[in-house]
């Protein structure tokens, strides 16, 4: 019988079923951040029992850690407690922890791809709700509270009712400037905040089969955002030329064969999903939002949409992201002026979104008055981008470049906005007092945040980079 | 975890679609390892701009300083996978939520400590919605797990519909990692065949 990917990777790791109905799954690879692990290993010490499998667990620093240069546990003084916790419980549990000073340390969904932690067709959980993130390398993931988590340590298994299956086909070719966030947002504007809610989403499609990895993972990551339980994109031979060689990855013969493996790795032709959308991708502009929850989005030459234009389901949540935005219907969104940039988070964070991001900033400034950040996904894509001179670019331009970690996005480790600030932003959440209290967030592309950082206003990328702007 | 087999106490209305955990459980400034989450429910909510209590939120308001229950719209508890989001209900006291609808990872937080997540179908939602407002803090309501039935002012006993394992996981307390562990043969058996089939998988080296 024809089967998806999901169905594929599901039935494999399905362990049996639990008293109470629901599947187990086994967990091949469980990634930690400090944020939430000193509950878990404050409560198994506690209950006497032992993590099954430490060897198939890593736990990453990333949530509070500053991002100044020579940044320590005290830079941020919130997140000192939460650092020291996770070293302990990571040394007494005897897991591979990359903390504040490793030359790997970085966001959970940044390093677990680029050491080669994740892999194709594996399930893989993180307590953080952008965990599908890694789903751009045909990984199986899913987001999960601090109970959760807990319950993974103890049994390496997830207790889980099986989701439904959506196919979200994205066809059509890219045009300039415009990459997997523009889509992304545009799917979520679609769909809705909660149109995947209870979905396992498979993408696919011409337009995603030509994006390079890492924006797969940007498609991945903002699986959430439209309520998705998990999100991946079949591996392909773009996934395997990208995974060769990483450290954690099999290696010589035995890489040959998790390869041959990795090949069927697809949805068999005439297999049936629950739902099936589609998006032409062909004729989209760079897009950004305009509001306070992701689908709140319209194309860069776009205004603020009239309330009637806007379903009346919405209307109400649409009144209040005017008002804490400042802005009124039928504003156009280029050209507003920003107080703050931000090109940083698991969203858009690794190598390639910096290039081209740097690609728009060389040889200009930013505005007089923009505080600008570049904060890389991991120490390595910081390392990388300082080999090839990016740190150079951004900086001559007048962006602070900061150490690795999740910084503004969430600002949990002190990286945040003042109040009435507009932010133009890399990451995934415009929420309310996100990026600091009374901040109002704009979700873009790192090149639109680029060009706003130029500009000093809402920017659309094509035409600073025709001259035009 | 605390068995659940029922409840009663004020139901608070707050009717807005897509309350995210970001407004549920903010990140405050000031951080520890013990957080006080009874003070960290929809703390910024709370507040007006100036720090002082916002009197037309509806936690602030007199009659539902003592809310049990709580009702919302679509979505409740989209965004962040922060646990905190349901451990400030339960420290309020608050161990019911009927909602129009749940973000997914927000509702297995509930049924992880106790918390009711009910979804009523949108009629007789509506209905109860209409009896929450009318009664505004005045009478209690209850919440009955065992015969699946919620009564209280202004009508009629309303019954729910809950999954049948998770009624059961709510009713009796269960500790899910317990029960679970009673599987771990069938676990340690499954990764035995998958490093046999797989053997990649079930090995995470470092191989430099």
């Amino acid at each position: 019988m024809s089967r998806t990917l999901f169905d594929k990777i599901w039935d494999f790791h399905l362990v049996g079923q639990r008293a109470d109905g629901r599947d187990l799954i086994y967990i091949d690879r469980h990634v930690l951040h400090e944020l939430h692990a000193h509950h878990a290993f404050a409560l198994l010490e506690k209950q006497g029992r032992p993590i099954h499998r430490p060897d198939l667990t890593f736990a990453v620093q990333d949530h509070t850690v500053a991002t100044k240069a020579g940044r320590d546990d005290d830079t941020n003084p919130s997140g000192t407690a939460f650092l020291r916790a996770m070293r302990e419980g990571t040394r007494k549990n005897g897991i591979r922890l990359f903390d504040i000073d490793d030359p790997e340390q970085g966001i959970s969904h940044v390093v677990a791809p680029e050491l080669g932690i994740v892999l194709p067709g594996a399930t893989h959980a993180v307590p953080d709700s952008h965990a599908s993130t890694v789903g751009g390398v045909g990984a199986l993931a899913f987001g999960c509270g601090a109970s959760e988590m807990t319950h993974i340590l103890a049994t390496q298994v997830m207790a889980l009712k099986r989701p439904k299956r959506m196919r979200a086909r994205l066809d059509g070719r890219l045009g300039a400037h415009v990459s997997a966030k523009d889509v992304a947002l545009r799917l979520i504007a679609e769909l809705g905040v909660a149109g995947a809610r209870g979905y396992v989403v498979e993408y696919a499609g011409a337009a995603v089969r030509a994006m390079p990895i890492e924006q797969r993972m940007t498609l991945c990551n903002l699986n959430i955002e439209m309520g998705g339980r998990s999100g991946f994109v079949a591996p392909d031979d773009t996934t395997f030329a990208w995974l060769a060689r990483r450290p954690y990855l099999p290696q010589g013969a035995m890489w040959d064969r998790a390869l041959e493996h990795w090949r069927t790795l697809t949805t068999d032709d005439g297999a049936v999903f629950d739902r099936d959308v589609t998006l032409d991708c062909g004729a989209l502009e760079p897009q950004i939002t305009w509001g306070t929850d992701p689908s709140q989005v319209v194309g860069i030459s776009g205004r603020v949409p009239e309330p009637s234009a806007i379903d009346p389901s919405r209307r109400a949540a649409a009144e209040s992201a005017f008002a804490y935005m400042g802005l009124e219907p039928g504003t156009p969104l280029a050209g507003l002026p920003v107080n703050r940039v931000f090109i940083g988070s698991c969203t858009n964070a690794r190598l390639p979104d910096l290039e081209v991001a740097a690609a728009v900033v060389r040889g200009r400034r930013v505005a007089k008055g923009v505080v600008a950040m570049v904060v890389p996904g991991s120490s390595t894509v910081k390392r990388e981008a300082e080999a090839a001179g990016l740190d150079r670019i951004f900086r001559d331009a007048g962006f602070f470049w900061g150490e690795s970690g999740c910084s503004m996005c969430a600002g949990g480790n002190g990286d945040r906005g003042e109040p009435g600030e507009r932010c133009v932003s890399t990451t995934n959440r415009n929420f309310e007092n996100r990026q600091g209290a009374k901040v109002r967030t704009h979700l873009a592309s790192p090149v639109t945040a680029a060009a706003t950082a130029i500009a000093g206003r809402i920017a659309d990328v094509r035409q600073l980079q025709s001259g035009s702007a | 975890m605390q068995p659940f087999t029922s409840h009663a106490g004020i139901a608070a209305p707050l009717l807005k679609d897509d309350i995210n955990t970001d407004q549920i459980a903010p990140v405050l400034h000031s951080r520890s390892l013990k957080e006080d989450y009874k003070a960290m429910l929809f703390h910024r909510a709370r507040q007006r701009e100036d720090g002082s209590e916002d009197p037309n939120f509806v936690l602030n308001k007199p009659q539902f300083h003592n809310a049990a229950i709580l009702v919302t719209g679509n979505n409740f508890g989209a965004g962040s996978s922060r646990e905190s989001a349901v451990w400030s209900m339960v420290a309020n006291d608050i161990r019911v939520i009927v909602a129009r609808s749940f973000a997914d990872i927000y509702r297995e937080n509930c049924l992880q400590n106790g918390v009711l997540p009910i979804v009523l179908e949108p009629e007789v939602a509506d209905a109860f919605t209409a009896r929450v407002v009318a009664a505004d803090g005045a009478a209690p309501f209850t919440v009955d797990l065992v015969t699946q039935r919620i009564s209280g002012p202004g009508g009629p006993d309303i019954s729910f519909e809950i999954a049948a394992a998770d009624r059961v996981r709510l009713l009796e307390g269960l500790d899910d990692i317990g029960l679970t562990l009673k599987q771990m043969d069938e676990i340690v058996s499954w990764e035995q065949r998958a490093a046999a089939a797989q053997p990649w998988v079930q090995s995470a080296r470092d191989n430099r």
